[in-house]
């Protein structure tokens, strides 16, 4: 039993991290601003989330697992706003969208 | 939702009775409330509790397979050695319109596969949405009308 949960939190842990590194790849090779908002945003959520669930599990406790429940869950609830965020500050602040981009209809609704 | 609100009286009265204040006895509590608040409701003709429920944990199983899947096509674009895409901003018609239920909207775009929400207009019509691949904007818009936008019309109203 313990061999299982051991295997699992490793599997965890390494998902986990390899989801971070490929955000954090991301964000150096993505074009522009927005684009790389894409990268930090999903798989820097899903990075944490999995890192979280490993450590909640390996405690093999019921009220840390549900604190680390509830900290996957915050991460959900506040990356989408800090995203969202920092997109439309770049975008107000006049910040470009990349020259291979094919559209941008929120410029020409609001010149 | 004062349906809601009574299923949440109810667990914490269970509780109180009960007498173990545990997380896992307040979830017993939650679970049978409701499932009491439906029986009651389903005589009265009311909007199915039950139903309702169900269809919020629909909602909540497609946005983490969506979420999951979101950041594999990070990681598989990011490690593609020529990184070739079209981004692009493009604007949706909002169906739904109560504040609540555009921020879901917003907040469930942008941890989905290759959208971004960045702005809502000021009459609250519009929502501008970034995509890392903008070369299908119509399929884009009706991904997100069949998908997410539908599902928070059944689970809300």
């Amino acid at each position: 039993m313990s061999l299982i949960l051991t295997l699992v939190t490793v599997l965890l842990l390494v998902a986990g991290s390899a989801f971070a590194l490929m955000g954090s790849i991301g964000l150096i090779r993505f074009p522009d601003m927005f684009s790389r908002m894409h990268a930090a945003s999903k798989a820097g959520t899903v990075g944490s989330g999995l890192l979280l669930l490993a450590a909640g599990l390996h405690s093999a406790d019921l009220s840390i697992f549900a604190r680390a429940l509830a900290g996957f869950f915050f991460f959900i609830l506040t990356t989408p706003v800090s995203a969202h965020l920092l997109a439309r500050a770049a975008h107000k602040a006049g910040y470009r969208l990349h020259p291979s981009s094919v559209a941008d209809h929120l410029r020409q609704d609001s010149p | 939702m004062t349906a809601f609100t009574l299923n949440v009286l109810f667990a914490v009265i269970w509780v109180a009775v009960s007498g173990s204040a545990s997380v896992l006895n307040l979830l017993f509590g939650f679970a049978v409330s409701a499932l009491s608040i439906g029986l009651v409701r389903e005589q009265a003709h009311g909007v199915s509790y039950l139903r309702r429920i169900g269809r919020i944990l629909s909602l909540l199983a497609l946005f983490l397979r969506e979420l999951a899947l979101s950041a594999w096509k990070v990681a598989v674009l990011v490690t593609r050695p020529r990184l070739v895409v079209r981004p692009g901003i493009f604007s949706f018609p909002l169906t739904v319109g109560r504040d609540f239920e555009i921020t879901l909207l917003a907040n469930l775009i942008t941890l989905t596969p290759g959208t971004l929400s960045v702005d809502v207009s000021e009459d609250r019509r519009t929502l501008y949405v970034h995509a890392i691949d903008c070369s299908d904007i119509e399929g884009a818009r009706r991904d997100i009308r069949e998908g997410f936008e539908r599902k928070i019309m059944e689970a809300f109203r």
